[in-house]
């Protein structure tokens, strides 16, 4: 994948995997996502993400409901203010290392 | 996770209007075959651009190699082809993705479907499967408009008895060409793909149209939905 480059990018889930890592541990890209309007259910990565809204928006590759917003704005100070969106996940299922166990 | 320095050890073209970039990344902790990493430039005024690349290497190789092929009118692409030098130093955030990633230990059949540089996740997984000596069945269709578009001549050339490439020219086909032209409908994709009765694992990956497009095709040829996962990197403009 070369992700496209230009104004008009329609992206998948799996391109927003990495900003999702400025707020979560873990990456979400096959986490299971369910979306709050049609109830559809599919890996986050296999969602629709729209890369050039002034947010990054996902919506549900089944009815095209918007499933989260998501925006970092980085600041001269070396902090950066996450704004995260996520009424239109009715669930979101990941499988992670049980705490206390290795990796 | 926070961005990394990258130092660019090697840059040299891969097609006409691809380059391959060479990269140590500070504290890398290695990546599993299909993911990738997001690159992010800064402007001297402060505008950022990140965009996310395929990894081409693979997990075995100590260095990290991604392949850019430029966009006309793009953002980032233009940079990292052309000005892009020996000994400069990227920010690299990854490597990122769960989802579209085949290890070894999965096994087979794969069925592997690019579009354009969409093949570039299956460059790290063809060559994870050869320096891993896997067993495991490979079908890779490749989908491509002109015979100099080819990306990874090198991996697609090595690659072992086990794995099959076979190339679709959309556009112009080399002289004598007999295998598949045009788009990949359903009848190109019945003829040249594992099908459903070997339940493979398939990968598609490409632009967005080129993506949908063949995922629909396979679930009309009976493919199971959840055996299909996709990447899509947009559409041309």
């Amino acid at each position: 994948m070369t992700s496209i480059d230009t104004p008009d990018r329609r992206l998948d889930g799996n391109a927003l995997a990495g900003p999702l890592l400025e707020l979560f541990t873990i990456d979400l890209s096959a986490a299971m996502a369910t979306c709050v309007h049609c109830d559809g259910t599919a890996p986050l990565g296999e969602q629709q993400l729209y890369a050039d809204a002034p947010a990054l928006v996902l919506r549900c590759r089944d009815c095209t409901g918007v499933l989260l917003r998501y925006s970092a704005d980085s600041h001269s100070t070396g902090i950066a203010t996450v704004r995260a969106d996520l009424s239109g996940l009715r669930l979101l299922v990941a499988h992670v290392p049980a705490a206390g166990a290795s990796r | 996770m926070s961005w990394a320095r990258a130092v660019v050890r090697a840059t040299c073209p891969e097609s006409a209007g691809a380059v391959r970039l060479v990269l140590e990344v500070d504290g890398w902790s290695g990546h599993v075959a299909g993911q990738h990493v997001d690159l992010r430039l800064t402007a001297e005024d402060g505008y950022t651009a990140w965009r996310s690349y395929s990894i081409a290497s693979a997990p075995q190789q100590p260095l990290v190699s991604l392949v850019v092929q430029g966009v006309d009118g793009g953002e980032v692409s233009p940079y990292l082809i052309s000005d892009v030098q020996e000994g400069d130093v990227l920010e690299l955030r990854g490597p990122i993705g769960g989802h579209f990633v085949w290890r070894a230990a999965l096994g087979g059949p794969v069925q592997l479907i690019a579009g354009g540089s969409g093949v570039v996740p299956f460059l790290s997984m063809l060559e994870h499967h050869r320096l891993a000596g896997s067993d495991a069945e490979v079908r890779l269709l490749y989908a491509l408009r002109n015979p100099q578009d080819v990306l990874g001549t090198g991996v697609l050339g090595q690659v072992g008895p086990r794995v099959q490439v076979t190339y679709a020219y959309s556009r112009s086909a080399p002289p004598g060409w007999q295998g598949p032209t045009g788009r990949l409908d359903a009848g190109v994709l019945a003829e040249h793909v594992c099908g459903p009765a070997a339940a493979p694992q398939t990968f598609v990956c490409g632009p967005t149209g080129f993506v949908e497009a063949v995922a629909g095709a396979l679930v009309q040829l009976g493919h199971v939905p959840t055996s299909i996962k996709t990447e899509r990197y947009g559409d041309a403009a």
